[in-house]
């Protein structure tokens, strides 16, 4: 299956991966700095070299063609379209703030420092390969190499018994869910006869005619939604979560909070699309296998945001709550999924841009208390608003922004999102939702309640360095701003599909 | 000189205030509270431009300003006033100069309180100069924030309690109304653009909505939505229990902002969207809406009997007076009721702004509430007993103050539709009647508290808030016409596109 727009020549498609080859010179480079210095490991040097990488990667991109839903290359295994084409300088910002954080924040030691860089560069390089791949063979690849560095990520700190834990149980459940992804694919290339999506796409549409054949659809699909889950941290997959964000250094949740996660959405969108709606807003998907998928993952939805609401209330450790609430966000990404139509995959974009900014500020904002002498835990975050105003109030505002209240730009992100389902006339969906933000509200004011009503029970100074302000700063900007005014964004992502 | 973009100017003129504020010294708190008056006097003076100006026989909307916000969404920057919003936005800038003036004794992170303020300030008139919906619900819900901190820092001993139950009652409310919001959207085309619309104008027309929003049950439970939305801000029992905690834990001025102002932004949501949206099913819903109003006058009224704590007597009192509203508002079979619920949304607006500010005057001198530990203070205080005396006659419906004239508007309007629940909702002005003059006789007669024998009288800063509410109440009590030429025509108009 071989569409009419695709790049013959693989010494030209060399170019399409322009980014991920500038990532590997970083990381070459940064490895051999690493070497060739060993005594003279400053973290500065390191971060420069990182961020100039990342920042680097994205420069090829404006030098490439007009993107196109048609323009596959390196041999079908990548489209060069416009989900590809956005999605690479998102993950390089995930990776420059993850990286700034953790440089402002001095969470992770110095000797563990260029590791740290090399690995999140080498993960942001496999979710740009990732989110590129329409072949079941590249994508499991890409899979892994997100996967299995960011398990290496969490952890990073060798000498911390609660990281290892963590990182564990990273493991355990990253290699039984690939596992049981990869088992679905090679049904769907037994079926299909092919790893191409696009081929699979017809091949599936033809084989859900035949009753045989159906049963086998059913299960290919439900192991390699296995994966999918899993990445994104929805039910039934969800339970690594909250023990992983809490043993992770904070910088790396941050990381693993949106970098993977959204990796994880794009690639729900390249898998259930071609699959289920051809046309984008085609009802072909009722033909699949005979099962009625959107309402089935109408039901994971309500199922995870519910969950991850409610488990979220009694934490009293900040990382486990927001890592309970990023169990409830996928919730309500999926939200956009279900809907099946473009206004879904735009929402899904839209509020992935924003849910970064927003999520990062509010686990840069626990790094810095934890950094500046406080802790994760809520306690430390009484009367802190009088003490470290500036912090206190980027936190209430990305934790507003969170709840989806205007003038926010988790708002905005939440409407596009409810105005999907509401689309697709997906009615009690938006309405769980709904309730859904009133239980979120809840924990996530008491947050804000101990910051700003609650008198402090310490009275340890909170010295928030500049650099740490100026990183808030450049989060409270999109947060704010695209909460007020987001047509730019809008055009940009109506312009996608 | 009246500027161009009038309403933008009063809306946004106390937010530039807020900005302006941040940047004072922390030192110069009196800075601070100069700063907020003086973002409160301009707009009070365009407010009262506006009510001069305004084409009192123009069924339309007036001072329009639309321009495009969001083209992806078709959104709108759309503000424009009619007969109904203009009391309001007359009140809102009124009670907000009064309020600042309120809050002079705010000593605790005063920055933050007059900042917090402004926002609310700027969030209030916003939602009642509004005309396209999705800038309606950003305001509804930007008042949400301030508020949330104004009673959660400056409040009383369970501030925390009263603060996150007013948050979370109000957001099941707003959340609901943004998914019938959604609904509309997509349930409507316009003419002229083939577009999606936002614009409350153009939702009213029943010609654009699409089939699906034709069926019955969508168009029921989307006014079963608004109608909860709104229900928990006016409040009507059973949606009412965050008041009473948030008006006894709010300080003083929220109190007054609270009941003054809040309380009618569910009234008003349903005459500017509920009404003109889906006026078949405000028909189906008007027997329901004005029982649940009947059940809020005499709940709200056995209520406050019961009350020991001055300050939750006027909470439920607020409730049983809203409740006239609700009742005035369901009434379609004459204009009477209507415009007598409209007035009342006014007169209560300034009655009960009075009764706050009287409870906060007694609480910054005692330093409590409780209706029985007084007794004689009329000796004590003279004054601030005439005062007190003027807004208890007025709350309870005296003739020849204010809210007698629209509390009669509405009974007599209603009896033609709801014969039962008129005759019992009398019961209510009895009841009304009872709790004030007992809390009077309690307060204020008998033997003197030698406890309290050294409370200082009223303030002359204290008198200057009241005053100008004291004076309108009497106006009004004699001569309504200033209010009811106002709102007359546009809810004529209202009134005829519900019967259909």
């Amino acid at each position: 299956m071989i569409p009419e727009n695709f790049i013959q020549s693989n010494l030209q498609g060399i170019s399409f991966i322009g980014p991920e080859l500038i990532l590997t010179l970083a990381i070459l480079l940064i490895l051999l700095v690493g070497v060739l210095l060993p005594y003279w490991r400053h973290r500065i040097l390191f971060t420069i070299l990182a961020v100039a990488g990342l920042a680097g990667s994205v420069l090829p991109l404006w030098k490439l063609p007009q993107p196109a839903p048609d323009l596959t290359y390196l041999s079908n295994l990548f489209v060069w379209d416009w989900l590809t084409f956005l999605s690479k300088p998102f993950f390089a910002v995930v990776g420059v703030l993850t990286i700034l954080l953790t440089q402002v924040t001095g969470e992770i030691d110095n000797s563990e420092y260029s590791e740290c860089t090399i690995l999140v560069l080498a993960v942001t390089m496999g979710m740009m390969l990732l989110v590129a791949s329409t072949d079941l063979l590249m994508i499991y690849l890409a899979f892994e190499t997100m996967g299995i560095l960011s398990y290496l990520l969490v952890g990073i700190r060798a000498r911390d018994e609660r990281s290892g834990e963590a990182a564990l149980k990273y493991v355990l459940y990253g290699a039984f869910t690939s596992g049981t992804m990869l088992f679905g694919f090679s049904l769907l290339f037994g079926l299909a006869g092919s790893t191409d999506l696009l081929a699979i796409s017809q091949k599936v549409a033809f084989a859900s005619q035949h009753p045989q054949d159906r049963l086998l659809l059913i299960v290919a699909i439900l192991f390699f939604l296995a994966g999918l889950l899993f990445k994104t941290a929805s039910f039934p997959f969800h339970f690594w979560c909250p023990d992983v964000y809490e043993g992770a250094p904070t910088p790396i949740t941050a990381f693993l909070s949106v970098g993977p996660k959204a990796a994880g959405f794009v690639l729900f969108i390249r898998l259930f699309y071609p699959l289920f709606a051809t046309g984008h807003d085609a009802t072909i998907y009722e033909a699949v296998s005979g099962l009625d998928w959107p309402s089935i993952l109408a039901l994971v939805s309500a199922i995870t945001m519910t969950l991850g609401n409610l488990a979220a209330i009694h934490q009293n450790n900040l990382k486990r709550l927001l890592a309970y609430s990023s169990i409830a966000h996928a919730g309500y990404l999926l939200m956009g999924i279900v809907s099946l139509s473009d206004l879904g995959l735009r929402s899904v974009v839209f509020y992935l841009v924003v849910y970064l900014f927003m999520n990062v500020g509010a686990f840069a904002v626990v790094a810095m208390v934890a950094s500046a002498g406080g802790s994760e835990e809520i306690d430390s975050y009484r009367g802190l608003g009088a003490r470290a105003p500036y912090v206190c109030v980027a936190m209430a505002i990305f934790l507003f922004s969170l709840i989806g209240l205007p003038p926010f730009a988790g708002f905005v992100g939440k409407v596009y999102l409810f105005a999907a389902v509401i689309y697709k006339k997906i009615y009690w969906l938006a309405v769980v939702a709904a309730l859904n933000t009133v239980i979120s509200l809840y924990y996530y004011l008491r947050i804000v309640k101990a910051m700003f009503l609650e008198k402090p029970t310490e009275t340890i100074q909170i010295q928030v360095p500049l650099s740490s302000r100026v990183l808030l700063l450049a989060l409270l900007v999109p947060t704010l701003g695209l909460g007020i005014y987001w047509q730019p964004l809008a055009r940009v992502v109506s312009g996608m599909f | 000189m009246l500027p161009d973009h009038l309403l933008s100017w009063m809306i946004f003129f106390p937010l530039l205030g807020a900005g302006l504020i941040l940047f004072v010294p922390k030192r110069y708190p009196t800075v601070m509270k100069g700063i907020a008056l003086a973002a409160t006097i301009p707009p009070l003076w365009w407010a009262a431009n506006l009510y001069v100006q305004f084409d009192r026989w123009g069924t339309g909307f007036q001072y329009v300003e639309k321009v495009p916000w969001i083209r992806a969404f078709n959104i709108h920057y759309y503000l424009g006033i009619d007969g109904i919003s203009v009391p309001m936005v007359l009140l809102t800038a009124l009670l907000s100069f009064i309020c600042i003036i309120a809050s002079w004794n705010i000593n605790e992170h005063v920055r933050g309180y007059f900042a917090l303020f402004l926002l609310l300030d700027t969030s209030m008139k916003g939602v009642f100069c509004a005309l396209d919906f999705f800038m309606f619900y950003v305001f509804w819900e930007l008042m949400l924030l301030p508020m949330y901190f104004l009673i959660g820092i400056w409040g009383g001993p369970r501030k925390e309690y009263a603060a996150i139950k007013f948050f979370l009652f109000t957001l099941v409310g707003s959340v609901l109304m943004l998914v019938v919001m959604l609904v509309f959207y997509f349930g409507s085309v316009e003419p002229a653009t083939g577009l999606h619309s936002f614009d409350l104008t153009i939702l009213a027309d029943q010609s654009v909505h699409q089939a699906f929003l034709r069926s019955h049950t969508i168009r029921w439970l989307c006014y079963l939505g608004l109608f909860i939305g709104f229900a928990i801000k006016i409040p009507l029992v059973p949606f009412h229990t965050w008041l009473p905690d948030a008006h006894v834990e709010a300080p003083t001025a929220i109190s007054v902002i609270l009941a003054g102002i809040l309380l009618k932004m569910g009234t008003y949501g349903i005459l500017r969207i509920s009404y003109p949206l889906l006026p078949d099913m405000a028909r189906e819903f008007a027997l329901f809406a004005a029982t649940l109003g009947l059940i809020s006058i005499i709940y709200g009224a056995l209520c406050a009997m019961a009350q020991t704590d001055l300050k939750k007597l006027i909470a439920y009192s607020s409730i049983s007076h809203m409740g006239f509203v609700m009742l005035g508002m369901s009434v379609f079979s004459n204009t009477t009721a209507i415009n007598g619920a409209v007035l009342q949304m006014f007169n209560h607006g300034t009655v009960t702004a009075m009764l706050f500010l009287l409870v906060g005057v007694i609480y910054d001198r005692a330093h409590i509430r409780d209706i029985d530990s007084f007794g004689g203070l009329a000796k004590t205080m003279p004054v601030y007993a005439g005062y007190t005396g003027l807004a208890f006659f007025a709350a309870l419906g005296l003739p020849g103050l204010s809210s007698f004239i629209s509390e009669a508007l509405v009974l007599v309007g209603s009896f033609q539709q709801y014969k039962i629940i008129t005759i019992t909702a009398t019961t209510g002005i009895i009841l009304t009647a009872a709790y004030f003059l007992w809390t009077m006789q309690r307060v204020f007669l008998g033997p003197q508290n030698k406890k309290w024998a050294d409370l200082p009288e009223i303030s002359l800063r204290e008198a200057f808030t009241l005053t100008p509410l004291a004076l309108i109440v009497v106006l009004l009590g004699f001569y309504p016409m200033p209010v009811l030429d106002l709102i007359g025509a546009t809810l004529k108009h209202t009134v005829a596109m519900v019967v259909g």
